[in-house]
């Protein structure tokens, strides 16, 4: 990009509930700011101008669901210099990746009255299925303090600061007590990517794993010790398939 | 826009909405010919995998149908999962319920007021591009906006996707001084939205009033969000669970979203007009002195006029988030046992845009066996596009790029969250 213009950026929305690219307009206190630092070339949920690409930097929120928005996917690649997936839909299917695990023509026939008008894929994937991804940033939903980080990092050309340890290590420094360890309280904090700041054990709750796997985590290890607590199988089943169902469900087999 | 030539305008993206879908409007020899907002946002199914799983799920799985109006869903589903389980919650449990969903009121107004809404009586395309002109308007409303997402984050644990809800009542009930730490934000963002009141008052709106059946809830003495009947100015008076007795949906070829109505009767509006109109009375002092002041009666029927109506809810939800602090105690247990048992439960709750209806059947182990949710962008669908037509109709001779600009701001008039009833509107009019 030249010294003499602002970089562009463009935010896109896939099949998603719209809230990680809320999360670029939840940054109250510094919204105003980064629009005086970048060009918002494409932000529907913000503004009606739109400019041509290529963007310097492309947020793609949402996974692909439908035929139309597998080749909608290759054409923000195409006009994008960098392309960073924002949240659990785009970087792990969401939780709307559940229906791989059925039958869609039954899902279909639960919600619609008459299926023939509805065209969807039998499958929810995320955005790395399709095209090269710069980088995926977990959260169902994000941390808007990681997103402002993701993008200062790629508008500065740098990797971002975003630690892939666990839920454990966000507790322990923030000297939250273990729910697991003083309660019983079943956690998928050994296994879950760190980045929501430890909420849940702060709220006395077991994490649920919205931010999907850290890197390598030992989730066989952890299944036993949920079993331990009196989970059942079903119940285990159920709490790795929620809105990052198939990231846990590749670390499963140990 | 000679008569008898054939002529399309198009604007490929209607923005500022939340999610996706399109709008056609046909014009053949000065009549409108049709009309229809169509919705296609890509399906996410959640009726169908809610299906198997656990009663205790529903407030996590249905808050990710939408980031804008999570704790309308948390609050939906949970009532609806204790009704169907014999448990009442009452006293502080259910005041804090009703302080989260103050939070969410404020964060989504806020919103739809300034950034979505305002930039389209002051000609601006974002509010961004507002800023420029009108800094302090816009800062202010960031920092209302910021409230309502503080105080999520404090009674919910984060501003999208809370998780603190439980089907009981909560996780972890708040502190009376984490609470208090937010009062003097609150009384600024009262101050605010007093403000916005008088700003959005000011704006020019466009001549169109309609004689809607508006829905809303009700419940003795309070201005409805939480709880309550359902009712509306024709005489509708229902208990939630009689629901789907009065109320039918309808699938449209061209909207991945279903279409409510009445039955014998037909579309309907809910959200800000409807709430206003038939609850005005129950608002506190200060709001109601608010809207009295800039001269807004429950009678009004100009759906433009609902942007004031919805700064007249901001300086309710910052008024009664102040009442409900100020009455605080810290409860002796954050929740109260829910055991299951086969049965089925409903619930229904005003979401910033309108009511949320939600039906579940459990069995005695609390598996889901069936769910049912009408978010409000469906209940709103027809009356969007009867308002399309009446507007359009009116208005035959503004010009293709104006014509396009009133329809949207006639589809934003509803706040549609298009995530919510399924998601992208194109806007392609048709003269011939």
């Amino acid at each position: 990009m030249s010294a003499d213009r602002k970089p562009t950026l463009a935010v896109w929305k896939f099949a998603s509930c719209d809230g990680c690219q809320l999360s670029l307009l939840d940054c109250e206190d510094e919204l105003l700011s980064l629009a005086g630092e970048v060009e918002i070339a494409y932000f529907l949920e913000a503004t009606r101008a739109t400019a041509e690409g290529p963007y310097d930097l492309s947020l793609v929120e949402g996974s692909v669901t439908t035929h139309h928005d597998m080749e909608r996917i290759r054409e923000v690649r195409r006009a994008s210099r960098a392309l960073v997936t924002i949240g659990a839909c785009a970087t792990a299917g969401g939780v709307q990746a559940l229906k791989n695990f059925a039958d869609v023509d039954e899902y279909v026939s639960v919600v619609y009255a008459t299926p023939d008008y509805i065209s969807t894929l039998d499958s929810s994937t995320p955005i790395s299925a399709h095209v090269p991804v710069d980088y995926e940033l977990n959260g169902c939903p994000i941390n808007k303090r990681q997103l402002l980080e993701v993008i200062t990092a790629f508008l500065h050309g740098r990797r971002p600061n975003i630690p892939s340890t666990s839920v454990c290590m966000e507790c322990k420094r923030r000297g939250t007590v273990c729910v697991m360890v003083a309660h019983g309280t079943p956690c998928l904090g050994p296994v879950t990517h760190a980045g929501c700041g430890a909420l849940c054990p702060s709220y006395d709750r077991g994490c649920y794993g919205c931010f999907g796997p850290m890197e390598s985590p030992n989730t066989p290890a952890l299944t036993q010790q949920l079993q331990s607590l009196g989970m059942g199988e079903k119940a285990v089943d159920r709490v790795f398939r929620t809105f990052n169902v198939r990231a846990f469900e590749e670390t499963r087999s140990g | 826009m000679t008569e008898g030539r054939t002529k399309t305008i198009k604007t490929d993206a209607l923005a500022r909405v939340e999610g996706e879908g399109a709008m056609i409007v046909r014009i053949a020899g000065g009549v409108v010919e049709e009309v229809k907002l169509n919705i296609y946002e890509p399906p996410r199914f959640f009726e169908a995998f809610l299906r198997g799983r656990d009663f205790t799920e529903v407030p996590d799985i249905t808050a990710r149908i939408c980031g804008i109006c999570p704790v309308a869903y948390q609050m939906s589903s949970v009532t609806a999962m204790e009704m169907a389980c014999g448990v009442e919650v009452g006293g502080q449990l259910q005041a804090l319920r009703r302080l989260l969903y103050c939070g969410e009121w404020i964060e989504s107004h806020a919103l739809h007021v300034f950034m979505l809404h305002a930039p389209d009586f002051l000609g601006y395309q974002s509010a961004i591009e507002l800023a420029r002109d009108h800094p302090d308007v816009v800062t202010s409303a960031l920092e209302l906006k910021k409230t309502g997402n503080e105080l999520m984050t404090v009674v919910g644990g984060r501003e999208v996707h809370p998780i603190n809800v439980k089907v009981g009542g909560w996780y972890r009930a708040p502190r009376k001084r984490e609470l208090a730490a937010l009062v003097p934000a609150l009384e600024r963002a009262r101050e605010i939205a007093l403000q916005a009141v008088k700003i959005t008052a000011g704006f020019d709106f466009p001549d169109y009033q309609q004689d809607y059946e508006l829905v809303a809830l009700d419940h003795p003495g309070e201005y409805p969000i939480d709880r309550g009947r359902i009712v509306s100015n024709r005489g509708l008076d229902i208990a939630v669970p009689e629901y789907d007795e009065h109320f039918v949906e309808e699938h449209v070829e061209w909207s991945n979203a279903l279409h409510s109505q009445v039955i014998a009767r037909g579309s309907y509006l809910c959200g800000p007009l409807a709430r206003f109109a038939l609850a005005a009375d129950r608002l506190s002092p200060v709001a109601r002195d608010a809207a009295k002041e800039v001269g807004l009666d429950p009678s009004e029927r100009n759906p433009f006029k609902s942007i004031v109506v919805r700064s007249v809810e901001l300086v309710y939800a910052a008024d009664e988030a102040l009442r409900l602090i100020a009455d605080y105690e810290e409860p002796d247990a954050p929740s109260v046992a829910v055991e299951p048992r086969a049965g089925v439960g409903h619930g229904c709750t005003e979401a910033p845009r309108g009511i949320l209806y939600h039906r579940y059947e459990i069995d005695a182990d609390g598996t889901i066996l069936d769910a049912k949710i009408v978010p409000p962008t469906s209940q709103n669908q027809r009356t969007i596009e009867e308002d399309l037509r009446g507007v359009v109709e009116r208005s035959l001779d503004v010009p293709d790029d104006a014509l396009a600009i009133l329809c949207e701001q006639t589809i934003r008039n509803y706040d549609p969250c298009i995530s919510c009833a399924t998601h992208f509107l194109t806007l392609d009019i048709q003269r011939s």
